[in-house]
């Protein structure tokens, strides 16, 4: 089989090439930023760099890293680079302790990540003969859109279905032709299920390859929604502060990882806790600078996901560096059902009810296809209520509010103060039972 | 008038509610009357003690959840219809039962009827006035 190309010359550059481009775009990058974004230039100055010593990619070391916290400081505009004037979309995601982050996209942009995506479709075998399931939520959440404008962008047929209702996804993906389909991995999962249900054979549909994302999953769970739906399945990377999916894709003859488009996101792998870089092919945290990007770019954002680069050219052809799948994080935000969670979040909403003290658990757990999200909370003696339809009152309250704000539901467990433990220092706050 | 009951926040796991007796026995308490509310999720013991303060500081030492609320207890022969007569009452005056518990004292002559009510004192001046007989306090620790 052939390899599917986008933008083949772009994907296929020797690496000398495709350095002189991103050093190019990164000085260009770093000059602007320094110019346009008070934020980036005081943390320059404090660490005595100034874009004229940006001479080569190797001095990109010297740069300070940006991180969520520097996004919050500055909501939610405090980033752009530009007049609100020249932005024409902003999405947003979770941010750590109730306040989203907020990134914001030029006309530009919009089409740079549109470009992008489509890559990352073609990169996956998808041409404009395709009719692209889209089952990405649409919203703030840079999934549904991005897909969805790369998809066009490539010239296939896209159906914004969305989240949920899984049955009328499935006489959709039946009555329509679907052949491709874009969701996350457990929603997938939850599909197949539900075709099972209505005693529908995946091989009479028209699927053919699922590319999957925006939640960690395992090759074990390839396997698993490979053989449920008969496709092929994919990995994609992507996040918001980058700048939503399409920043990274599994190739049909994949030689393991995802293709980063490092001609516009430049990546580096750092030691989280030294934050010094690591050597080609060791596991550490992965780090972005944005080459390409307008409104919002990010200079060295640590992604907090672990992985690993590798450089070698791929089977199909491009050289553009693969990154291996996600194996974790170097800080304790959770992904649950595809939506970011930070332990720092549901504190924030116990701390916002009167009389609830900020001792809880969170605890994770895969029922099926499906994750499942305990919250325990303890009982104090100034919550306690020798009647049970106050206690259900407090447990409907915290199980609302944690819905409002996070966007996940989960079920809240009341629980004996001290039953949580308290370890040394920092208590365990979330127990991961999953098995991914 | 008003009866100390204690409520103890009874997590769903097993042993909790041996936990909580063997911690009175510890402490020379004597159970005068019990019950237990339950949900899926969780429980609340409610209980009336001889030593009220003595049971409330044992159970909170060792970790518990402890409130202490007020009921009023009713007196009324262990016969039939009994309780339908305090609960006729009830209704006609307009009180709401919050949650109440029974049991018959020791001669085995009357029923004690544990009530809590959303409006206490009106409950108190209305069941004496229809002529019931509300115990005090220590009558009831010591019954």
């Amino acid at each position: 089989m052939s390899t599917i190309y986008w933008e083949e010359e772009l994907e296929t550059l020797p690496r000398v090439g495709l350095e002189s481009i991103q050093l190019k775009r990164l000085q260009a990058l770093i000059g602007r930023v320094y110019e346009a974004v008070e934020p980036y230039r005081q943390k320059m100055i404090a660490a005595g760099v100034k874009p004229e010593d940006i001479k080569g990619l190797e001095d990109l070391k010297k740069l300070p890293f940006t991180t969520k916290e520097d996004l919050r400081e500055n909501y939610p505009f405090g980033m752009f680079t530009m007049e609100l004037d020249d932005i024409v979309r902003v999405h947003a995601s979770s941010g750590t302790t109730g306040k989203p982050t907020v990134v914001g996209y030029t006309k530009k942009d919009i089409d740079t990540w549109a470009n992008m995506m489509a890559r990352a479709l073609a990169c996956a075998g998808a041409t404009r003969g395709d009719m692209v399931h889209n089952a990405y939520g649409y919203g703030l959440f840079t999934g549904g859109l991005g897909a969805h404008y790369g998809a066009e962008k490539l010239g296939a047929t896209v159906i914004p279905v969305s989240g949920g209702n899984s049955k009328r996804q499935i006489n959709i993906m039946r009555d329509f032709g679907s052949t491709i389909l874009m969701s996350t991995p457990s929603y997938a999962l939850n599909l197949a299920d539900a075709m099972d249900q209505m005693g529908i054979d995946p091989a009479s549909l028209s699927l053919r390859v699922g590319i999957f994302g925006a939640e960690p999953w395992s090759e074990n769970m390839r396997e698993e929604v490979e053989n449920k739906l008969n496709i092929k399945a994919v990995d994609i990377y992507g996040l918001s502060e980058v700048i939503g999916p399409g920043v990274a894709q599994e190739c049909l003859t994949s030689s393991g990882g995802m293709h980063i488009f490092e001609d516009h996101f430049l990546p580096e792998i750092i030691n989280p806790d030294t934050g010094e870089p690591l050597p080609q092919g060791e596991r550490g945290e992965l780090v972005f600078t944005t080459l390409t990007k307008e409104a919002f770019p990010v200079i060295r954002y640590r992604t907090k996901d672990i992985t690993s680069l590798h450089y070698e050219t791929c089977n199909c052809g491009r050289t553009l560096v693969r990154m291996e799948k996600v194996t974790g994080r170097s800080d304790d935000m959770l992904i649950i059902r595809g939506v970011n969670v930070f332990p720092s979040q549901v504190e924030h909403v116990l701390m916002g009810i009167e009389g609830v003290e900020p001792h809880y658990q969170i605890i994770v757990e895969r029922e099926g296809t499906m994750d499942s999200m305990t919250v325990e909370v303890e009982v104090s003696d100034s919550l306690f209520t020798d009647e049970i339809k106050g206690l259900e009152q407090l447990t409907k309250r915290i199980t609302r509010d944690i819905k409002d704000i996070l966007g996940v539901s989960c079920r809240v467990k009341l629980v004996n103060p001290r039953a949580i433990q308290r370890s040394e220092g920092k208590a365990q706050r979330v127990i991961d039972n999953r098995k991914i | 008038m008003r009866v100390e009951q204690i409520a103890v926040f009874l997590e769903n796991r097993s042993g909790r509610l041996a936990e909580i007796t063997s911690i009175i026995a510890e402490n020379n308490i004597n159970i005068r009357a019990l019950s237990v509310a339950d949900t899926a999720d969780f429980g609340i013991l409610r209980l009336i003690v001889d030593k009220v303060e003595e049971a409330e500081k044992a159970l909170k030492e060792k970790g518990f959840t402890v409130g202490k609320t007020t009921v009023i207890a009713v007196e009324v022969p262990d016969r039939t219809g009994g309780l339908a007569e305090v609960l006729d009452c009830v209704q006609k005056i307009g009180l709401n039962v919050e949650y109440m518990y029974a049991f018959v004292n020791k001669t085995g002559e009357n029923a004690v009827l544990i009530f809590r009510f959303d409006d206490m004192t009106m409950a108190i001046d209305s069941l004496q006035a229809n002529g019931f007989t509300i115990l005090e306090s220590s009558q009831v620790y010591n019954l």
